[in-house]
């Protein structure tokens, strides 16, 4: 077994980008706009086979400016961005809290096979008998992975799965004659989309203190007294929490909720740590949605799509949205719309099915022990790495010799080197001059990074992370000015951010 | 198999640098009382051959457009779209990226954003668009949002006509603050400038007009936006369908201020319903009220273009409760499929293909017109979609046509469609895939069972 101790400055190549070395040469790929030659086509169709019908010049548009490529051309434009893009599949990508997690080629197989990838939303349930077998069998997957009663599976994304549950909880309260809770508590250091999901539903949020990572439940306790058990709605939680740390304290939290007469939600884009170890169900979680790309890798494809299924207890799923898949006792399946105490709709038709398609091939493939595997990997490699850094990137919230390990992903404030005149962002960058995506910066602290290594690299991976960033350190202790210079070896040297938003250009106007 | 990497040796050795003996010392946070003893309770693990041989059983136990001709429509639309799509789509450097964040390590996909955010606004004839929202309903029901927030105005006024599935987004999204929530009536299967004049209002925040409608109807755009527009910020909100837009007039040409709409048929599968994309544009008076991610040209140090993220502080990592959306993760890729898609086809390509949906839904309706018992529902212009009335209920002849291996078109009358029409009103789509052969097919099945 080897263990990478060294790896080269990026100036002497490697790596699979294709780079210009020299700054100020590098090639600039030219938008797709200006590669346009009039009357260009990349495909045709078929001659029009029925006569043409009138067609009133009123309603009648301009032509769009669209693009005019021949078909080859076309490829090597769209090869050429791919070539200026970090990826899971060519680079360590460890950004925390998105499990950046490698991505089963099956998955993309199964969801474009014509049975899947072609069929019309708004079918019979007849004909869809499959594809509805596989939409209720992931529901029962993500029942048993939460430990809750019923999950819902139609939210887009991890955001809109906290407001769709929102939106449950409180036509919830609601209908037990409790309009008036109206308050959701969330930690100081929750991720931005809690808040703003609840602004979306009408709730008015408190922050809770942490100390030390930790949500600080003697504060929990004096807010809801200050504000009243009666106006809370909720405490929205994550856990492992946006520190990367398992709330040892979470069934506490949930009692007092439940003692509150409120709920407790969990966002649950920290799955991933957890699957097989511990169920939400079981520590008190009335509430919560998964992110499917992250926790069940279904791909993040630049930003999306994702999903964000739902699950809940038993007293919350008649406000679940419509349509459900359901199972009759004939073992025939069919989407129920016969929900009169739905929320209603959060989206049109039934879902990102073709993500759901990918998250049933990935879970099935994994089963029970691969699934408990996953968790204990992601947390001994996020563990790895930090005990390995530590010297010289302070972690705060990790102390091993003091039993207080990290789950599947750490927060370093790497003080001393800030302290020797680099930003967080010249670490940030010159990361990829090594090759590696940068970590989540500045979040849930300031002048953090939040590392996430997942479950999926190797160990040879690892090392090479580690000699990366011990060498970063080394370059500051030598020459921290010449960080701002960083990236020296990508495919464009630092963004302008600041311009970019003083004087926004959004679209091409030429 | 679950792909993790990571040998037995390896761990152990990895678990002594750590300075502990077992894996589960690193759980011990987790209080013994909360622990899973127990494996959970799913099917065994599986090899990939067996997962093939599963997950094709389960798609072969479903029937649809790849073994049927489709000419369903409601929102969602059976276009074609060339191999190489896929074949680019597929490629892992778009595939397994996130969200763009560091510009210097994912140029490929913010320059591809930033080209589709041109091609959409070139599409809705508007200024700006963002780089996604989840699909079609929540970029309408976002629309009306940004509008209530920006006019600081609380009366909505929505289209009857709109996709029903719109319309009950937009009522979940609206229920829980203090809007009001107006339908326009329709006359003959459009909302007509009177009706919104009618209900305007010094508190109107939003006229929402869809084209073409449910019914598949183009609707008066100008005359209904030209009525919103006599009070002061009242925002004119066009759904659209960007198909359409390639040949009809755009939501910009018809004084919309804001566009949302489903960008499916840009050349996105079916897949029952998603993941699609939807589609937001807007003009620039509202560039920092949008939500979702925008992508913005830039220079980089040494001068030369570059793109990044812009406008953050407008979104929930940076505002929290006070962002402009909750969005986070939106649909990159289908926005890269389809700015590929638009690409492909290009500017000709596209035209071209709108004409011929265009000209072919009007030959198949032509020829329904004809048969006796049938005939169109509404005599308003259209373009791919349209409403004929049955001589019988229209379950029978859909499944008639089932058995002729056509899915003949959509219900309106049904739960799905939340009951909008009669039970003898029957909804087709028709786009450019399908044949003169094809279509007479379903004329002949019409025929039959009306007779
Ligand atoms: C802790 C946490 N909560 C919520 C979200 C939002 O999820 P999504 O991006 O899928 O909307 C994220 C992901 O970015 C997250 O890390």
């Amino acid at each position: 077994m080897t263990t990478i101790t060294e790896v080269k400055p990026p100036t002497s190549g490697g790596g699979s980008k294709a780079r210009a070395s020299t700054r100020g040469e590098r090639a600039v790929e030219p938008l797709i706009f200006e590669k346009s030659v009039p009357g260009q086509r990349a495909v045709d169709l078929p001659p029009l086979d029925v006569p043409q019908a009138e067609l009133p010049d009123e309603l009648l548009g301009a032509p769009v400016e669209l693009p005019e490529v021949g078909q080859h051309d076309v490829m090597v434009h769209y090869t050429h961005l791919s070539n200026r893009n970090f990826s899971v599949d060519g680079n360590f990508y460890p950004l925390g809290s998105c499990t950046m997690k490698h991505n089963p080629r099956i998955n993309e197989w199964a969801a474009a096979l014509p049975g899947f990838a072609s069929l019309h939303p708004l079918q019979d349930d007849t004909q869809i008998q499959g594809a509805l077998r596989l939409l209720y069998e992931v529901r029962c997957f993500l029942e048993e992975i939460s430990g809750l009663d019923e999950v819902s599976l139609q939210p887009a994304a991890g955001a809109h799965g906290e407001y769709t549950a929102l939106k449950i909880i409180r036509a919830y309260f609601k209908d037990h004659g409790q309009p008036q809770r109206h308050l959701v508590l969330a930690p100081d250091n929750a991720h931005g989309t809690n808040p703003a999901s609840c602004a979306m539903c009408g709730c008015d949020v408190v922050q809770v203190k942490t100390v030390h990572g930790h949500t600080d439940l003697d504060d929990l306790r004096r807010i809801i007294n200050e504000h009243g058990a009666d106006n809370v709605a909720a405490f929205m939680i994550t856990n492992p929490n946006t520190a990367g740390l398992f709330d040892s304290k979470i069934a506490e939290a949930a009692d007092i909720m439940h003692d509150a007469g409120a709920k407790l939600y969990l966002d649950g884009a920290n799955m991933n740590a957890i699957l097989g170890k511990t169920r939400p169900g079981d520590f008190g979680a009335d509430i919560m949605h998964f992110n499917t790309h992250k926790t069940f890798s279904t791909p993040h494809g630049c930003g999306g799509p994702g999903a964000g299924p739902i699950a809940v207890r038993n007293e919350l799923a008649p406000y679940l949205p419509i349509p459900q898949v359901v199972m009759a006792d004939d073992g025939s399946f069919s989407l129920d719309r016969d929900r009169p105490k739905t929320i209603g709709k959060v989206r049109s038709f039934v879902g990102q099915f073709g993500v759901l398609v990918r998250c049933w091939a990935y879970i099935s493939a994994c089963g029970p022990e691969g699934l408990r595997n996953i968790a204990e990997k992601s947390v001994l490699s996020a563990n790895y790495l930090a005990v390995r850094l530590r010297r010289v990137y302070e972690m705060p919230f990790f102390d091993p010799e003091h039993g207080r390990f990290c789950a599947h992903e750490f927060v370093t404030v790497p003080k001393r080197l800030l302290d020797k005149g680099v930003s967080l962002n010249d670490i940030a960058k010159r990361m990829i001059d090594y090759d590696v995506h940068p970590p989540t910066m500045h979040w849930p602290v300031h002048d953090c990074l939040m590392v996430e290594p997942t479950e999926t690299e190797s160990k040879r991976t690892l090392d090479r992370f580690v000699a990366v960033m011990l060498q970063i350190a080394q370059e500051i202790e030598n020459d921290p000015a010449s960080l701002a210079q960083a990236p020296t070896d990508a495919v464009i040297s630092r963004a302008d951010e600041v311009a970019a938003a003083r004087n926004p250009q959004l679209v091409w106007d030429r | 198999m679950d792909y993790t990497q990571i040998t037995s040796e390896q761990q152990a050795a990895m678990l002594d640098a750590i300075g502990v003996e077992d894996i589960d010392d690193l759980f011990s946070a987790l209080p013994e009382q909360i622990r899973f003893g127990e494996l959970l309770d799913l099917p065994p693990a599986r090899s990939e051959l067996e997962l093939q041989r599963e997950l094709a059983d389960m798609a072969a136990h479903n029937h649809g457009p790849h073994d049927m001709v489709c000419f369903m429509g409601g929102g969602a639309y059976d276009h074609f779209y060339p191999v190489l799509i896929d074949q680019l789509i597929s490629r892992g450097e778009f595939l397994t990226a996130y969200t763009p964040y560091q510009a210097e390590a994912s140029q490929g996909s913010l320059q591809a954003f930033f080209e589709f955010q041109t091609q959409i606004a070139r599409l809705t004839a508007l200024d700006i668009a963002n780089a996604s929202m989840y699909e079609g309903a929540t970029a309408v029901a976002e629309a009306v949002l940004m509008a209530v927030n920006s006019s600081g105005k609380r009366r909505v006024l929505a289209a009857s006509t709109l996709n029903p599935d719109y319309l009950a987004v937009l009522r979940t999204y609206l229920d829980e603050l203090p809007l009001e929530l107006i339908e326009l009536p329709a006359v003959e299967g459009r909302v007509t400038a009177d009706a919104v004049r009618r209900q305007m209002d010094d508190d109107t925040a939003a006229v929402v007009v869809q084209s073409p409608n449910i019914w598949g109807l183009i609707e008066d755009w100008n005359g209904c936006f030209g009525a919103a527009h006599e009070k002061d910020k009242t925002a004119a909100i066009a759904v659209f369908n960007p198909m359409a837009c390639a040949l009809l007039k755009k939501p910009g040409e018809c004084g919309a201020d804001i566009a949302a709409g489903e960008g499916q048929p840009l050349g996105v599968p079916l897949s029952f319903g998603g993941p699609y994309i939807g589609l937001f544009a807007a003009t620039k008076d509202f560039v920092r009220r949008m939500p979702g991610r925008l992508i913005g040209r830039t220079i980089d140090a040494d001068g030369r273009p570059a793109y990044c993220l812009t406008l953050q502080t407008r979104e929930q990592h940076i505002r929290g409760a006070k962002a402009t959306s909750n969005i986070c993760t939106n649909q990159g890729l289908l926005a890269l499929r389809a700015t590929m898609y638009m690409t492909v086809l290009g500017k000709e390509g596209l035209r071209e293909t709108a004409q011929q949906c265009y000209h072919k839904a009007h030959y198949l309706a032509g020829r329904i017109a004809e048969l006796d018992g049938y005939g169109m529902k509404f005599d308003g212009p259209f373009f791919n979609e349209f409403c004929v009335t049955c001589p019988k209920d229209v379950t029978e002849i859909i499944e008639a046509a089932k058995r002729r291996r056509i899915l003949a078109g959509i219900a309106p009358h049904g739960r799905r469609m939340g009951r909008i029409g009669e039970p003898n009103d029957l909804l087709i789509a028709v786009t450019e895939k399908r044949t003169k052969h094809e279509m007479d097919a379903l004329v002949d099945v019409l025929q039959e069972v009306g007779e």
